[in-house]
């Protein structure tokens, strides 16, 4: 354990965070980074993906995770851990049914006979209660349960937001399919667990119209459902290299030509005609970004949750950068 | 699970990177033989944006085109006039004054799957069956909300306008996007899929009690129907064989349809294009996509990689860049520079490196994929949501 006191952070009480995002806006990064996050403060933490991508072997550069739980990072001095798990609906399944019912043999025949391949691609709502029961095994897991890891916190890298609600919703989306019965039964708790205040569902977005307008939808969804809405994190923010006023000037082609040009001869750079254009068209156009990036922090703001800004960084994303977003996550109290 | 298909690589084993040979769009577009332009691709990479300004610019060019969106922005279907999703084709307004000298009109639908699906229940069972099957919740389950069913209506979509187009005339090119799935494959495998679980052997089984002779269950089938009484309760079990039972007559007609949208992906009057964002991320996606279509023999037109960060021109590289900027933060007088000038050298910097390493992550992109012709399409600094902003991403694209 580390010898300084944890800040208070925002989710202090939340065990279960569910992390979801529009295509394209780094949602598994920013799962990727919460685990981390959450680990430097001395938790266990696993980190789950259930949608057969294998993103977080790729970010953590690992080989392809089975459907078994292993280490991906782990702190110094006995600090915290990460674990990842690659959720197969087809493995939990046949897992849950093993366990549950202690099915053995049937089991198998079932897997035999096309059964399990049913359940888990055309019953939408089947495949979904299995996806989030293994989550709910994890969580729930007791010392009853010999040799099984208990996690201070679980990171579920989850389905993008259009489907989010619907995929949490495992009640609604069983509904019409089981009215009575024991897989009904096990939705019943998984829905109590993700609508409880243990869970937190996290929205990833960018600072285009399109993410932003999912998220605020997203989030309009789970108040529908009642699932407990968490903070926004705002990826790949650009960095902030002109202030207002010369944002104002760039954008009206107003930016003081003459003193560039003095400036860039005094500390030795012989400026053209094309370069000065060209730095003055890369500012318009980064004025212009940033103006509509500014929009829409505005929408996000009006949501009325918390949020935290992640860097675009030039480099991409590896090992690396992973830890120093973690460690942004830390500083602005998610973790 | 389409990912575990193609295991092994497809392309070159050896290669340096390298530029990709262009892609003339235009040329494409402009092609009478290109009856259908696919535009797939990973989520968030612009593939509808690319998809509608493919369609206008063929459409001010001549064609007579439709195209078929999966869930573009709000203001881009508005201005597109298909906020309404009705299933119908309409026509874009704005768009007839200028193409109607050269002959083009445009058509946009936006993709409703649930109504499709009926539609082809309604078109291929008795009215009867088909209010029977419209009422099972297990319809009502796998027609809104089985993963792969949005990939299935999309090709459904495509074979019907295909086939009005043919018969109408109406078009003579047909633009479609693929839906965000989870893996850009997804909707190659949808047909097949639901085809195969149609043919399953676990169907037969609950088929068997409704069909009769009790010989068939045999101990083997009578372990698995009672781990399913058990697991999902006799309820669930009903209702899924009532459905199965009711839909068993549709099969062979939806296989059949299947195959012949299969088919018409892999004819000669088809166009692929890969979209991709210049991220490892989206461009893996593409090269799975590229190995999948020359696997299954579908005719790739190339790659389009969307928001490339523009070249910066002036020939001021990254190092200089920031050793000016370096050089005027540290001047003793503050007064002495513009303020901005040192910010204007950092953006420039951090443009560059932007720049090399996408440029980079594409010439890898060529050196496994050599003969695929790629266009890059320079990113914008504004949002793209009307048929003016559909027009310069056009432009862009065609040089």
């Amino acid at each position: 354990m580390s010898s300084t006191t944890p800040n208070e952070t925002d989710w202090e009480d939340v065990l279960l965070h569910v992390v979801t995002g529009k295509g394209g806006t780094g949602k598994t990064t920013v799962a990727a980074a919460l685990a981390l996050a959450l680990a430097s403060r001395g938790k266990t933490v696993l980190l789950c993906e259930v949608e057969g991508r294998q993103g977080i072997a790729q970010l953590f550069d690992v080989p392809p995770l089975p459907y078994e739980e292993r280490r991906v990072a782990s702190g110094p001095n006995d600090g915290g851990d990460v674990y990842a798990l690659a959720i197969e609906p087809e493995a939990a399944l046949l897992e849950y049914l093993d366990m549950y019912y202690r099915l053995g043999r049937a089991g198998k025949a079932l897997d035999r006979f096309g059964v399990v391949d049913f359940a888990t691609t055309i019953a939408p709502g089947v495949r979904d209660v299995l996806l989030t029961g293994k989550v709910y095994e994890a969580a729930y897991r007791n010392k009853r349960s010999k040799g099984a890891r208990r996690y201070d916190a679980i990171v579920l890298d989850a389905p993008p937001t259009g489907r989010i609600a619907q995929f949490l919703n495992v009640n609604s989306e069983l509904a019409g399919l089981a009215k009575v019965g024991p897989i009904r039964t096990q939705a019943d708790s998984i829905m109590t667990l993700l609508r409880s205040p243990r869970t937190a569902v996290h929205l990833v977005t960018v600072l285009e119209d399109m993410p932003v307008q999912e998220t605020a939808d997203g989030i309009a969804e789970l108040h529908a459902a009642k699932l407990p809405v968490g903070g926004v994190v705002v990826n790949l923010v650009r960095s902030n290299e002109l202030d207002d006023e010369a944002r104002d000037q760039a954008v009206e082609d107003g930016l003081p030509r003459g003193l560039i040009e003095e400036d860039l001869r005094r500390v030795g750079i012989e400026p053209t005609g094309t370069m000065l254009d060209g730095l003055l068209t890369e500012a318009r156009e980064h004025a212009e970004r940033r103006d509509l990036e500014d929009e829409q922090r505005k929408r996000i703001n009006e949501l009325d949750v918390d949020t935290y800004e992640l860097p675009r960084l030039t480099d991409g994303i590896d090992l690396g950068g992973l830890y120093e977003l973690a460690a942004d996550l830390c500083e602005q109290g998610m973790a | 699970m389409s990912r575990q298909r193609s295991s092994s690589r497809v392309g070159p084993l050896a290669g340096k990177p390298h530029a990709s040979p262009p892609l003339d769009v235009d040329a494409l577009l402009d092609d009478r033989g290109t009856n259908i332009i696919v535009c797939c691709g990973s989520g968030g990479v612009g593939k509808t944006t690319t998809a509608a300004a493919l369609a206008l610019r063929a459409a001010e060019r001549g064609r007579k085109v439709v195209v078929l969106t999966i869930d573009p922005a709000r203001r881009l279907a508005q201005s597109m006039g298909i906020e309404v999703l009705d299933n119908t084709p309409r026509p874009v307004p704005g768009v007839a004054e200028r193409a109607k000298d050269v002959g083009g009109t445009l058509d946009a639908m936006m993709l409703d799957m649930k109504r499709t699906f009926d539609e082809v229940v309604e078109g291929q069972a008795s009215p009867e069956k088909a209010a029977q099957i419209l009422a099972n919740p297990f319809y009502q389950a796998l027609s809104s909300s089985f993963a792969g069913t949005q990939e299935y209506m999309a090709m459904e979509k495509l074979g019907q306008l295909h086939k009005d187009a043919r018969k109408s005339g109406r078009w003579d090119l047909i633009v479609v996007d693929t839906p965000p799935s989870r893996s850009a494959l997804d909707f190659l495998d949808a047909p097949e899929r639901l085809s195969s679980f149609l043919d399953g052997r676990f169907i037969r089984i609950l088929l068997a009690p409704a069909k009769g002779p009790a010989r068939l269950m045999t101990a083997g089938l009578s372990v698995v129907t009672n781990a399913l009484t058990k697991v999902l309760g006799a309820q669930v079990l009903r209702d899924m064989q009532s459905f199965i039972a009711a839909f068993d007559t549709l099969f062979g007609g939806f296989r059949a349809r299947a195959q012949k949208t299969f088919e018409l992906l892999q004819a000669d009057g088809t166009a692929f294009l890969v979209v991709a964002a210049p991220e490892p991320d989206a461009l893996r996606e593409a090269a799975y996509f590229v190995e999948r279509l020359e696997e299954e023999h579908m005719p790739l037109a190339g790659l389009v990689v969307n928001r490339a960060n523009r070249v910066p021109t002036g020939g001021l590289s990254r190092d200089q860049a920031l050793a000016a900027a370096e050089r005027l933060d540290a001047e003793p007088d503050a007064d002495a520079s513009s303020p901005v000038t040192a910010g204007l050298l950092r953006l420039h910097a951090d443009r560059t490196r932007l720049v090399a390493r996408e440029t980079h992550l594409r010439q890898r992109f060529a050196a496994a994929h050599p003969h695929v012709p790629a266009a890059v399409m320079p990113a914008l600094s504004t949002d793209v949501h009307d048929l003016d902003g559909l027009r310069l991403v056009g432009d862009l694209l065609t040089g």
